[in-house]
């Protein structure tokens, strides 16, 4: 437990003092004391930039307001707190200003739904006009503002390796608007508008769009794919996007316990769970190709994962779908294999 | 079959029983559960053959509905909002193109700054797209216009925008009488397209026009509206006929006769509009009311008809023309060339803001006692906006207006703590 | 479509709840019901995007002639409250009519609530607590006491029979729910009739 927070001598421009409770839950997350403070998350220090800061609306258990912390206050400490962020529509948004108040403790626009990338672009190529590309920009949004609607201004913004990095919270609907499917919405999975009537099993196979794989093959400086199951491992990625320039993408999975009925304190189970079975491939990749991958540390069958979302409930039970869950798991298997998850596996082979 | 149903839910299932073959979705506010109704009953089967599509943008929503159309499908989607205005080079296409497409519009107010609240601002912002814009005053109307609107479309060869009050009609549980498949087949025919893309019978759609002859196509789109004046309401005495109410048209009159204060809306806020009157009249004051039901194509001669016996006219809008002031005033107004009456704008409602039955009592009050400004907006909150307007003129820094007034509400985050 | 006016007798409805808590669904079963017993009803929600746990307000007219006027009901005849924690979040009691009913989910009593003061300003019986999550919790394994509160409304207000909810609620909430819920809306009718005295036909 730690007390109050002294004060960091060393404090660098961009993050600020705040009071701090740590509370020792039993995790391996925030607070390792037997860490060096180095090594520690930035979640984990108490200057940290809080740059969601408290009174926000989300949901509880909202993994988006988790991972636009974690990302935030990583690329806040990495550009010394010279940042600005443009936001799509989306929940991230909504929760975060409702008026007349803001949880954004950077600069911050929101535009319109489709325009994130291209907004952001705009305001790096101010920043360069002006001298000033010593400030950074992110773009974010959710899923539906990213793979969807977003979609053509993101792959102009890549296009055009515009000094941007965008981050994609990945809960795999649009949210906000009362959990409707979006292109990131994996097979299988209940919607408002792919439930699971007669023999529909909910969202159809073969669809979807891997926009991490899309970004790869626009031959962007880095992409990266993340969980809010492992801050550690988030950061550097943030850090490392941060230190370079060019258009930069990263994907973070993060879940909703609202639209996907699971219970508000398995988000971070959800995503742990969902690297384990092989189900969200977790790997970065530098100039169009895939540096490196985090393998599973113990691989999980995928029905651990479905069975904790109301949203897979239709596939269990009296009028279970047992085919179709094999076919998830042929899913992660084949993630598996192509990225080399398991130790001792081969290297990316797509 | 009469029954206690959701507005969504009501148009849902009958634009289902205008057997739509090609849907698209796109998810916005208010208009959600339209869509996922229909999505409902695709999947169960109910509404078949139809391709429900779920696509990644409004701009690809109108746009899969162009091909679909144009390839001989009756389609069919739902917007409002952004979405309607994001998809705005595909709206004039569609009806340039001539294409029969039905469509939904949830109203809701256009950002920035972003609200999801009703008011006229997106339909009002399209209303020379070509399209027809019928305006529904509660959801029995909202699902009768719909069957009507797949007749006229296909009549005219021009596409229909139904606007109904977002989350005002479509979030409204209330009685709506929702038509039987087999009334809506006995009064919609099957879609027969003029054109259509046919390997059979290869034609060349969407070609280049020049100024050789790009003014009598543009003309021709006029004169096919202009037709609309006499179809729609040919429409309406068949649906009328047909399922026993009264629904459409171009324009309705409430307690018209002699009436001295005549006020011009449209949609759900007729409700709450003919309440009022009914308690003015009934403190012997001469007023009625004039609902304008069809706003493209504008029926000139039917408005002036029913105004130009009256004293004064209260037009009573649900968007701004920024710069301008009133929208279907300056419609009326045309109505009204020559006629010499007291004329009256009030903006009201503007991003949901609820228009009460005293607010109204109160604005029409003064309108019969002739106290009103040519141009007011209802219920305003002048303080706050003498606020930032000296704000502004003491020099304080530019910027987004909404921001300043949090600003002055005192809560932005400036910084941390 | 609308028809001339003709004078009626309107009752209006205020629910606040919060997200998550079925304040909409309330609303909605109420409409239902009253359309069952052949009387106009309208129900809608002010509205906002998707968030569990923010304040929710939702509104229900029930008249005999057409309901026209679509503003939020401002001068409510009776108030549901699902949730305490809102009393002093929100201003639940404005406009409250002189004759209006409260009926407000929680263990507590009015007076421990803090609340005298509105109990007393409305006439007796009016004004009620009850534990609707526990009858919920009871009956149906969770504390929704959403569609136990519209039964003791019904016995509250008097402006529905206990069937009509409870048929509106089987039909919105298939099997086990549906009776889940009717029984709790059951005992929280039974409950009302107790505190109040007054037992409804």
């Amino acid at each position: 437990m730690s007390g109050p927070p002294k004060a960091d001598g060393a404090a660098d421009a961009g993050t600020r003092h705040q009071r701090v409770r740590f509370y020792q839950v039993g995790s391996h997350v925030v607070g390792n004391r037997l860490l060096d403070p180095e090594q520690r998350t930035v979640q984990a220090r108490t200057d940290r930039s809080n740059t969601l800061t408290c009174g926000h609306r989300a949901c509880r258990g909202c993994g988006e307001a988790l991972g636009a912390r974690y990302v935030l206050d990583a690329a806040m400490r990495a550009s010394g707190g010279e940042l600005v962020a443009a936001n799509a529509t989306g929940c991230l948004e909504v929760f975060s200003t409702p008026f007349p108040e803001s949880s954004w403790q950077l600069p911050w626009i929101h535009s319109v739904f489709g325009n994130a990338p291209a907004v952001a672009s705009g305001v790096a190529a101010a920043l360069r006009a002006k001298g000033r590309d010593d400030v950074r920009v992110i773009g974010q949004g959710g899923d539906g503002g990213t793979v969807d609607i977003g979609f053509g201004c993101l792959s102009g913004m890549f296009e055009r390796n515009d000094d941007v990095l965008y981050v994609c919270y990945d809960n795999e609907a649009y949210m906000n608007t009362g959990v409707q499917r979006s292109g990131a919405t994996p097979p299988a999975a209940r919607t408002a508008n792919t439930k699971p009537i007669a023999d529909h099993p909910g969202n159809r196979f073969g669809q979807g769009k891997d926009l991490p794989r899309i970004a790869i093959a626009h031959g962007i400086p880095y992409v990266a794919t993340a969980t809010v199951a492992e801050p550690h491992d988030l950061e550097r990625k943030v850090e490392t996007a941060v230190g370079m320039r060019g258009a930069r993408y990263i994907h973070v999975f993060v879940p909703c316990p609202l639209g996907w009925g699971s219970a508000s304190h398995d988000t971070i189970k959800l995503a742990r769970l969902v690297k384990e079975t092989g189900l969200f491939p977790v790997y970065e990749a530098v100039d169009g190709e895939v540096v490196g991958v985090s393998k599973i540390r113990r691989q999980v069958p995928v029905e651990e994962y479905l069975k904790l979302q109301r949203r897979y409930a239709h596939l269990f039970g009296e009028h279970g779908r047992p085919d179709i869950v094999e076919r998830l798991q042929a899913g992660a298997d084949r993630n598996i294999r192509e990225f080399g998850l398991l130790d001792g596996d081969e290297e990316v082979q797509w | 079959m009469l029954r206690q149903i959701e507005g969504s839910a009501a148009i849902a299932e009958t634009v289902a029983r205008c057997r739509p073959e090609v849907v698209c979705a796109y998810p916005i506010s208010p208009q959600t559960h339209i869509v996922e109704g229909l999505s409902d009953l695709v999947r169960a089967g109910e509404l078949a053959p139809c391709e429900y599509m779920m696509v990644e943008s409004e701009f690809a929503a109108m746009s899969v509905c162009i091909g679909a159309s144009a390839a001989g499908a009756r389609a069919y989607t739902a917007t409002a909002s952004q979405g309607l205005l994001f998809m705005a080079e595909a709206l004039f296409n569609a009806s340039g193109l001539g294409l029969p497409i039905v469509m939904t519009v949830a109203n809701r107010a256009v950002g920035s700054p972003i609200n999801i609240w009703n008011d006229h601002s997106d339909s009002m912002s399209q209303r020379d797209s070509g399209w027809l814009q019928l305006y529904a005053e509660d959801n029995q109307e909202a699902a009768d216009l719909h069957v009507q609107a797949f007749r006229i479309a296909e009549a005219l060869s021009l596409p229909v925008m139904v606007c109904m009050d977002g989350f005002i009609l479509t979030h409204a549980y209330e009685r709506v009488d929702v038509p039987s498949a087999e009334q809506v087949d006995a009064f919609l025919p099957a879609f027969e397209p003029r054109q259509v893309l046919d390997p059979a019978d290869p034609m060349t759609i969407g070609a280049m026009v020049g100024p050789e002859a790009f003014a009598e196509v543009k003309y021709l789109a006029h004169a096919k509206q202009m037709q609309a004046l006499d179809v729609i309401p040919e429409v309406a005495a068949d649906f009328e006929a047909a399922f026993g109410r009264r629904s459409g048209g171009l324009v309705r009159g409430y307690r018209l006769e002699d009436a001295e204060t005549i006020v011009v809306a449209l949609g759900s806020v007729l409700g709450t509009i003919e309440d009022t009157i009914d308690a003015m009249r009934e403190d012997g004051v001469s007023i009625g009311a004039l609902a304008i039901k069809s706003f493209r194509p504008f029926p000139m001669e039917e408005v002036r008809a029913a105004l130009e016996g009256a004293k004064r006219v209260v037009v009573l809008e649900k968007a701004l023309a920024v710069g301008v002031g009133g929208i279907v005033s300056a419609n009326v107004r045309m109505a009204l060339s020559g006629i010499q009456l007291h004329g009256y704008t009030v903006i009201a409602g503007l991003g949901g803001r609820p228009i009460t039955g005293a607010s109204l009592r109160r604005l029409f009050d003064d309108a019969v006692a002739d106290r009103l400004e040519p141009l007011s907006f209802l219920d305003m909150d002048w303080e706050r906006i003498e606020a930032e307007l000296k704000r502004m003129a003491a020099g304080g820094r530019s910027g987004p207006h909404a921001e300043n007034i949090l600003r002055e509400v005192g809560i932005v985050a400036g910084g941390s703590h | 479509m609308t028809q001339s006016g003709e004078s009626g007798e309107m009752f209006q409805v205020r629910v606040h709840g919060r997200g998550g808590q079925g304040a909409v669904t309330a609303a909605e079963l109420l409409s239902i019901a009253g359309f069952d017993e052949g009387r106009h009803a309208q129900a809608f929600p002010s509205f906002g995007s998707e968030r569990t746990g923010a304040p929710v307000v939702s509104f229900c007219r029930f008249d005999s002639v057409p309901i026209r006027t679509r503003e939020p009901v401002s001068e409510p005849d009776a108030l549901i409250v699902q949730d305490a924690t809102l009393i002093h979040q929100v201003d639940l009691f404005a406009g409250l009519a002189p004759q209006g009913y409260l009926l407000l989910n929680s263990t507590h009593s009015l007076a421990e609530l803090g609340l005298e003061e509105i109990a007393e300003r409305l006439p007796a019986g009016h004004a009620l607590t009850v534990p609707a999550s526990e009858i919920a919790r009871r009956n149906l394994g969770r504390p929704l006491a959403n569609a136990a509160l519209l039964g003791g409304f019904a016995a509250l207000t008097g402006q529905l029979r206990l069937e009509s909810v409870q048929d509106a609620i089987r039909e919105r909430f298939p099997g086990a729910a549906g009776e889940g819920n009717a029984a709790a809306a059951a005992e929280c009718f039974a409950a009302v009739e107790e505190a109040t005295g007054v037992t409804r036909a």
